[in-house]
């Protein structure tokens, strides 16, 4: 199958600190891809090279099987690709609507149209099964965390976005509200969406996944379907970058010494 | 524990809220509206209604105190003295409600009535060129803080204090120490001196209330036609009725002869409020209905989340200076117009505390993302009632300072407490 989205060899510095080495991504429609790695292996600057917030040093990012030249966060929002960050930028003093298309308003010859927008807003939540929210009048303020998270969610797949990254999207939340969250992360993925899953509970992961990309200190560690790698694999992959066949030949940290 | 509210709340106001297809589209009755109105207030939502209740209490305190209180006359006069408080605290609303403070708006606003007193007596420029050369220069100096603050990042009480110390050079550079200048154009002037023809006033009023009933009920059709969230309708036919007896009272009130002398005629609305309320009507405008003022309230609510929605940021913070800048040169027009002259010192002293008292007063609040433009106007309304009142009790001005100061840190405390009450009611 052909990825949706793929980066091929991308590296990243800070300064002396090499923080990505030619790191190949893929994500494919209807799939979920389980990004994995333990604090400090790279994970969030990939997902911000993803969305454009970060430049890379060298690397191709190709979409649609296209190579394309992305050099901000619109660019990427263009592409139909959203992110879906951990601290979830809503604004509190707002309520679900304006959020959801805060920077992207509707308006008409007399101003904003809340009717086009809350329309919308309202199809879009129903059309996820949204069980949970109250009025899309509501302020966010007022939202508990998975509804919060939902709405973040919502507001990512509200411009028929093509892929959507999920920044830790459960490490917040209680029980019932961390299943409401996988099951509409599944959703995105049965409706065609190439998604994108940050986190570091396993079973998560292996609940939703259908790939999982291990990384460890800045490197692919693996790419496997999860149906071939068991949950203990997987755990020595983000914490030593290999296990049995598969991972990392040699330590890097310890080569390079 | 936010989680156990929602729920309450929810099974409170429809039992079935399990699904989200039969959400809550209205509060059915004005029984509901009420409670959640009442909800929102113990919640901390407080909105206005501290300064409408101030301004309730100081009317009857003074009233009580001083016959001459309650007279149109002194009311006409109230009305004059507060229109450059409210035009002042309307463009301080717009850098608090990013959190931003902006402490040099008051000498900005007298830098700015000197450069047009300057342009009417020197260079002879007609009334509308020399409030613009004004404005312009309010512009500019909003420009100036706004990058300032958004591009070096300095904070703005640092960068506004700059100003407020710097800006008083221009009018004592300008005009010189003890000089004056007078300010005596016909229409500037006129602004305060002025009324409007008790007909014509007449006619602005009811066009307003007509214009706002005919809006309320065409919203109220279409937002229920199309099943989307509003206001049950005798909610809204009671806010049409409070429009319209605040703006047709207000009218009546000072279409009144209130010369205190007999054989003279006093009566028409001050040309200050037709100028107030066309600001508010396009601030309130811009704030509510415009891509631009949604991106104010996000960007005050969560920057970060401003930024990553596409917002530029920086963009939106120098506006913010610009407006509240502009709006000062516009209130120091105003205060000059009232005073009759431009002086090295208008604009200093307390002008900026009042305005920023009257915003927060009204409702709008110091930390951010809260407020509204008309939060400026009954907030500067409360304000300019307590010099108003406290001068013909002939009290030391002494006094004057004491309430004001004691006015401003109750709203702010109102203002914290009522934050406070939000973030663990979550409204």
């Amino acid at each position: 199958m052909e990825p949706l989205l793929e980066l091929r060899g991308v590296n990243k510095s800070f300064g002396v600190v090499h923080v990505l080495h030619d790191v190949d991504f893929a994500v494919y429609p209807g799939q979920v891809t389980a990004l994995v790695g333990d604090n400090g292996a790279g994970k969030s600057t990939l997902v911000k090279i993803i969305a454009g917030i970060y430049g890379r040093d060298s690397g191709d990012y190709h979409f649609d099987g296209k190579q394309v030249e992305v050099h901000g966060p619109r660019d990427v929002a263009a592409l139909g690709v959203e992110v879906v960050y951990q601290d979830l930028a809503l604004c509190d003093n707002l309520d679900i609507v304006e959020n959801m298309f805060l920077g992207r308003e509707e308006t008409s010859r007399f101003g904003l149209d809340e009717v086009t927008m809350e329309t919308r807003a309202r199809e879009t939540l129903a059309s996820l099964s949204v069980r949970t929210v109250k009025s899309v009048r509501q302020s966010v303020a007022s939202l508990s965390g998975g509804q919060r998270q939902t709405v973040a969610i919502a507001k990512a797949v509200l411009w028929n976005s093509k892929v959507v990254l999920l920044d830790e999207p459960t490490a917040a939340l209680g029980v019932a509200q961390t299943r409401q969250v996988l099951d509409l992360v599944r959703r995105l993925a049965d409706r065609g969406l190439g998604v994108v899953l940050i986190s570091h509970n396993m079973t998560d992961v292996f609940e939703v996944a259908d790939r999982i990309t291990a990384l460890y200190l800045g490197r692919v560690a693996a790419d496997v379907p999860v149906k071939d790698v068991t949950h203990s694999q997987v755990v020595e992959l983000i914490t030593a970058g290999r296990s049995g066949d598969l991972g990392i030949a040699e330590n890097p940290a310890t080569a390079s010494v | 524990m936010s989680t156990d509210a929602d729920t309450q709340t929810g099974s409170a106001a429809t039992p079935a809220s399990s699904g989200f297809d039969n959400d809550n589209r209205q509060a059915a009755t004005i029984g509901d509206s009420a409670r959640d109105y009442l909800n929102r207030l113990r919640g901390g939502d407080m909105g206005s209604l501290p300064a409408i209740l101030g301004l309730i209490f100081l009317f009857i305190v003074f009233a009580s105190l001083n016959d001459r209180f309650l007279t149109t006359y002194n009311m006409a006069n109230l009305v004059i003295q507060a229109g450059s408080i409210c035009v002042m605290a309307m463009g301080i609303v717009f850098v608090l409600l990013l959190g931003e403070i902006d402490l040099s708006a008051g000498v900005a606003g007298g830098a700015c009535a000197t450069i047009t007193a300057l342009m009417l007596i020197d260079h002879d420029w007609t009334w509308w060129a020399a409030t613009l050369a004004g404005v312009a220069v309010g512009a500019l100096i909003g420009t100036a803080i706004g990058s300032l603050v958004s591009f070096l990042g300095i904070p703005s009480f640092v960068v506004t204090l700059a100003f407020f110390l710097a800006l008083q050079a221009v009018p004592l550079r300008l005009i010189g120490s003890g000089g004056s200048l007078r300010y005596d154009d016909a229409v500037l002037r006129g602004l305060s001196i002025k009324n409007v023809p008790v007909t014509a006033g007449w006619i602005v009023a009811v066009l307003i209330v007509v214009g706002f009933a005919a809006l309320s009920l065409w919203r109220y059709r279409t937002l229920s036609a199309k099943g989307l969230v509003h206001q049950p309708i005798g909610l809204v036919v009671i806010r049409i009725a409070v429009l319209a007896a605040v703006v047709l009272g207000l009218t009546a009130l000072l279409n009144a002869n209130r010369a205190p002398n007999p054989n003279f005629t006093i009566a028409g609305i001050p040309w200050v409020l037709p100028v107030v309320i066309a600001l508010l009507l396009f601030w309130t405008f811009v704030l509510t209905k415009t891509r631009f003022g949604r991106h104010l309230y996000a960007v005050g609510g969560n920057a970060e989340a401003a930024r990553r929605a596409g917002i530029n940021v920086r963009r939106i913070r120098i506006m913010a200076f610009v407006i509240c800048s502009s709006m000062a040169a516009l209130s120091g027009l105003l205060l000059a117009s009232y005073v009759g002259k431009v002086s090295p010192g208008s604009g200093g002293g307390n002008v900026l505390l009042y305005a920023v008292g009257a915003a927060v007063i009204g409702g709008t609040s110091l930390f951010g993302g809260r407020g509204r433009a008309i939060d400026g106007v009954i907030g500067g309304l409360v304000i300019a009632t307590i010099p108003n009142g406290l001068g013909l009790l002939n009290q030391a001005s002494y006094i004057n300072f004491l309430v004001t100061g004691g006015v401003l840190l109750l709203a702010a405390s109102v203002d914290a407490i009522s934050r406070r009450r939000r973030s663990s009611a979550g409204v």
